[in-house]
């Protein structure tokens, strides 16, 4: 590996002085451009700055998984990343799920399944519940994964894999069996 | 949170050249944990440096049958990547049994190092810690310190290391590379957390400036299984209480080769060098595993409400011992 040589990403190159910045997120495929505090992160710019509050501020350490986005084709805590260093991420949130007027299946399933009660972490729950589901068909092994299991091969889902992979979203309304049941219901 | 300025690094030598430059400046990887430490006011730099763009994430091969990990390799891609499944499934496991998937997906193999510890006084700011404000006190030991050390722990600390993954770098003999103001160098897995001693402040032997470039894992000793084992609160999502890494070889009976690394039990990941010395060459029997272990935990000095860990740690390393002596 060649440690000199950066990703060249047509990203400019922010100034080491000042403590703001202009950056631009895909924000479920349209682009925006905003001027934030360096301390915002994801989920800040999200919410108050782009009036999308499907994403839920719970914790705000990484510890409840209400927050979950998906950012470059991954799930991740949006309350932990600092959306300057995310200018030009590619940024999936529970509004961008839905085929217009259309349910993602996993949206359908949560329904039918009454996966919730107060419904504050349900649109975590939705976006990693989509993350999780990308990472077991590309061989992304969990702790619940058979350690003898075949390597890079798609991981079968069962109710143990997907409380073990789904770990990261809390539910304090204790919605966790219809949440499983509706997640196995579109799991393959 | 206090404002800061941002830099993100073009290049290895720029990231370490203006880190020497600005002893303000912070390296920002994943963010997991600095992110959080930030939001509390336990770390309050005046510049950021991003390195997360660095072309430091792949794994490959070493020329002699080792694995080269860059530094930013993300958790979960190390976790799943086929030579770590196949040759060195410790590290796997590990990896797998640390935070959460969307964790996993964030952090990074140097972040993971670098990773501070959970003791809930170092993470108030309110209270005192000399860790986080050397000279101040450590209110922790006569308080709620049921998480924490067993070994090696001093008067002025009684901290953990959080990490899993550094416990199974520790029994693979990895070592990490290091990008400095003076050149690069390499320091063993096992030595690069530290104890803390009189100065509690200093998790590991990094020097200003230095930035991690990559872990470096020697090939696996032949005819090597291994295993990673963790006690915890609850089944998922949670530190370990203690966990083990354990890689053993046998051959006709007898261990050939055997290391040995507690978690969750000292301010570093702890080898087990004693419970080594026993093994090696000894029959690959409860007896020898038993034996080997206590020699290892005679050291532990436990304080007035963990002492459960070190009975679970032996339990989870005899275990975890015979379980691979079964499958060699």
């Amino acid at each position: 590996m060649d440690p000199s040589r950066g990703r060249d990403d047509g990203a400019q190159q922010p100034a080491a002085t000042g403590d703001r910045s202009t950056l631009t997120l895909q924000i479920n495929g349209t682009e925006r451009t905003l001027t934030l505090d360096h301390r915002t992160t994801v989920l800040d710019a999200l919410r108050e700055h782009l009036g999308l509050t499907g994403a839920k501020k719970g914790c705000d350490h990484g510890q409840c998984g209400a927050c979950t986005v998906i950012v470059d084709g991954r799930r991740a805590n949006s309350c932990l990343l600092l959306a300057v260093a995310h200018d030009g991420a590619a940024i999936t949130t529970v509004e961008g799920l839905a085929d217009g007027d259309r349910l993602h299946p996993l949206q359908e399933a949560f329904l039918d399944r009454d996966a919730l009660q107060c419904g504050y972490c349900t649109p975590g729950q939705l976006c990693s519940a989509v993350g999780m589901l990308g990472e077991a068909a590309d061989g992304f092994p969990s702790h619940a994964t058979p350690r003898r299991a075949p390597v890079s091969a798609p991981a079968p889902l069962g109710a143990d894999e997907i409380r073990e992979r789904m770990s990261g979203n809390l539910c304090r309304c204790g919605a966790y069996p219809r949440i499983v049941e509706a997640i196995e219901d579109v799991a393959p | 949170m206090k404002p800061f300025a941002y830099l993100r690094a073009r290049s290895a030598d720029e990231a370490v050249q203006e880190s020497a430059a600005r002893p303000d400046a912070v390296f920002l990887a994943g963010g997991t944990n600095l992110v959080d430490l930030m939001k509390l006011g336990v770390e309050a730099p005046e510049l950021l440096i991003d390195i997360s763009r660095l072309p430091l994430d792949q794994v490959a091969d070493t020329a002699d049958g080792g694995l080269r990990i860059g530094a930013t390799a993300r958790n979960s891609d190390l976790a799943a990547h086929p030579a770590v499944r196949t040759r060195y499934p410790v590290l796997s496991q590990a990896l797998l049994s640390g935070a959460s998937g969307q964790l996993r997906n964030t952090a990074t193999t140097g972040g993971n190092l670098l990773q501070r510890t959970r003791c809930p006084y170092f993470q108030d700011t309110s209270k005192p810690c000399n860790k986080r404000e050397p000279g101040t006190g450590c209110p922790a030991r006569d308080s709620a310190q049921r998480d924490l050390a067993v070994l090696g722990h001093s008067e002025h600390c009684v901290a953990t290391h959080p990490s899993d993954m550094a416990v199974a770098l520790s029994a693979l003999d990895a070592t990490v590379r290091l990008h400095g103001p003076d050149g690069e160098r390499t320091v063993s897995a096992t030595t690069f957390h530290r104890l803390p001693g009189d100065t509690p402040d200093r998790d590991t032997e990094i020097r200003p400036g230095e930035l991690i470039t990559e872990v470096v894992l020697p090939p696996s000793p032949d005819g090597a299984a291994s295993v990673y084992r963790k006690a915890r609160d609850r089944a998922s999502f949670a530190f370990a209480l203690a966990s083990v890494a354990a890689v053993l070889s046998v051959r006709a009976g007898r261990i050939e080769h055997a290391a040995l690394a507690f978690g969750g039990l000292a301010h570093r990941p702890w080898r087990a060098h004693a419970a080594e010395d026993v093994l090696r060459g000894a029959p690959a029997t409860d007896e020898t595993f038993e034996r080997a272990v206590d020699a290892e935990l005679t050291a532990a000095r436990p304080l007035r409400d963990n002492a459960f860990k070190v009975g679970l740690a032996r339990n989870l390393a005899v275990d975890a011992l015979a379980e691979l002596a079964a499958d060699s």
